[in-house]
């Protein structure tokens, strides 16, 4: 089970537009080893759908998007 | 004596200069207000120029003219670095100067550096036309390419210009169909994202005419790293691909004086998007590349921030609230070809509708670039 109260690391995102959240995210997965959790935070509404599927290209696995008041948490994990 | 001071003397802060030699020159006559324009190059650079380089169509020197010919005689030049800015004094030093200056005001306008070392093999294994070098390089390198892969890779993002990766393999291959090279020459075209550009419109419309051109979309393609020996660039999804002659737009970053000064972790300055203020500091502005707006960044974009900026900081001069704000403007034209271009329009959150090429915008590009200097001394 993962843990997604408690990410391993969180990628603030909230006001880049498109395309920013999900090359933050790309530029940093690249860092990161498997198994880390990350919590990606986004006001970009086409994020919930271009990380997914970014995620899915790339081999890593998405764990939950959960809708806040005035953003999106991506939750994904490393592979 | 109100001193504002403009570090960077590239398209935002020569614009900047001038139009606060203007807009105070009452306060400057009575020796009310300095404007100081700070810049470590003697020579201003006009980058879109670097496009036409390759296909022999412009030299790097068409590029760049003396700042000291563009400024207003009002402004107080300073040709130097930067080395430290320190918002709490409101100081700054120089590098070759033993003293610092004190500002009242000061606007960042230091634009974005290429860092190709970013991706292990992309500086020795590619090539890229946005500095004066690499444009004459791949010049002589594309004059005696007649036949194999050619890639253009988007390696970074964001990157100047949200234009020039599109227009580069919509030139080339025209360039290459008009010597008579194009069946012997593959053209791929490579992007970071699931769709061609960030702008979903500008992605649609490269799209088509990528399919008409003949030309290959790859995306979803994070270049992971370049090996120059084999002529491959390997991706961070796994993908490999052949190249013969690789052009890459590299890896951009801010600077190290942006992180130091504490004003953005990553090198761009965090500014409110409206007013350009620093949020991180008091009396301190940035336009142009290094400011972190959500919009692209391009001249066109300082140009506008550095009319904002210029009206907030004749304000305040004058002891008035600041009421001018920016609205995310941005400008700039495609080059669909050699021939013929289209030119779209936008503000924040707005997508921009892509007109149909014709070849009266490409004239009115080529034309604008002549015109450029006139906009840079603050004529038009
Ligand atoms: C190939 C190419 C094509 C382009 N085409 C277009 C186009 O068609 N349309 C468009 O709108 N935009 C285009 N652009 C983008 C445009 O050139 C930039 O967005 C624009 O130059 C940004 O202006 P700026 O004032 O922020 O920075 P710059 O023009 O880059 O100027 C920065 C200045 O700061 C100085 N500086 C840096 N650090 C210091 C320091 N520490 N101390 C003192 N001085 C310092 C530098 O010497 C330089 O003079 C293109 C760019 C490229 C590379």
């Amino acid at each position: 089970m993962t843990d997604t109260d408690d990410p391993d690391v969180t990628i603030d995102s909230k006001d880049a537009s498109c395309p920013g959240p999900l090359m933050d995210l790309i530029g940093k997965v690249k860092t990161l080893d498997a198994g880390t959790v990350v919590e990606l935070q986004t006001t970009e509404r086409n994020s919930t759908t271009d990380v997914p599927e970014w995620l899915e290209e790339a081999g890593h696995d998405l764990v939950e998007i959960e809708e806040r008041d005035d953003y999106w948490s991506i939750y994904l994990e490393v592979n | 004596m109100h001193r504002i001071a403009i570090v960077g003397g590239g398209t935002g802060g020569t614009v900047l200069a001038n139009r606060l030699a203007s807009e105070l020159q009452t306060e400057i006559a009575d020796g009310n207000v300095e404007v100081r324009l700070i810049t470590a190059d003697p020579n201003h650079v006009y980058k879109p120029t670097f496009l036409y380089v390759p296909f022999g169509k412009k030299t790097v020197d068409d590029a760049k003219r003396p700042i000291e010919e563009l400024v207003d005689r009002r402004v107080t030049l300073t040709i130097d670095e930067v080395t430290d800015v320190d918002t709490d004094q409101n100081r700054l030093s120089l590098a070759d100067r033993t003293t610092s200056l004190r500002y009242d005001q000061l606007v960042l306008a230091t634009g974005a550096n290429l860092e190709p070392e970013a991706v292990p093999g992309l500086a020795e294994g590619a090539h890229h036309f946005y500095g004066p070098d690499g444009a004459e390089r791949l010049r002589d390198e594309l004059a005696d390419f007649t036949e194999g892969h050619l890639v253009l890779s988007v390696v970074g993002v964001p990157h100047m210009c949200p234009a020039a990766p599109v227009e580069f393999p919509l030139m080339v291959d025209d360039w290459l169909r008009e010597r008579g090279r194009r069946e012997d020459v593959e053209i791929s075209y490579t992007y970071p994202i699931n769709r061609a550009h960030g702008l979903e419109s500008v992605a649609d419309w490269a799209t088509d005419l990528f399919e008409e051109r003949d030309i290959t979309l790859e995306t979803f393609f994070n270049v992971d790293e370049v090996d120059p020996d084999a002529e491959v660039v390997e991706t961070v999804e796994g993908t490999e691909l052949e190249y013969d002659l690789l052009v890459a737009i590299p890896p951009h970053r801010g600077s190290d004086l942006v992180i130091d000064a504490g004003l953005g972790e990553d090198g761009w300055v965090d500014v409110d998007r409206h007013t350009l203020e620093a949020t991180a500091a008091e009396d301190v502005y940035a336009i142009g590349d290094v400011a972190d707006v959500p919009t692209s960044k391009a001249g066109s974009v300082a140009h506008y921030e550095a009319g904002v900026v210029a009206d907030r900081i004749a304000s305040r001069a004058r002891g008035q609230t600041p009421t001018a704000i920016y609205d995310g403007k941005t400008v700039c034209f495609l080059e669909a070809g050699m021939d013929e271009a289209t030119f779209i329009e936008f503000t924040y959150g707005e997508e921009p509708y892509v007109r149909e090429p014709s070849k009266p915008l490409h004239w009115t590009k080529l034309g604008y670039n002549e015109s450029y200097w006139l906009t840079a001394r603050g004529l038009l």
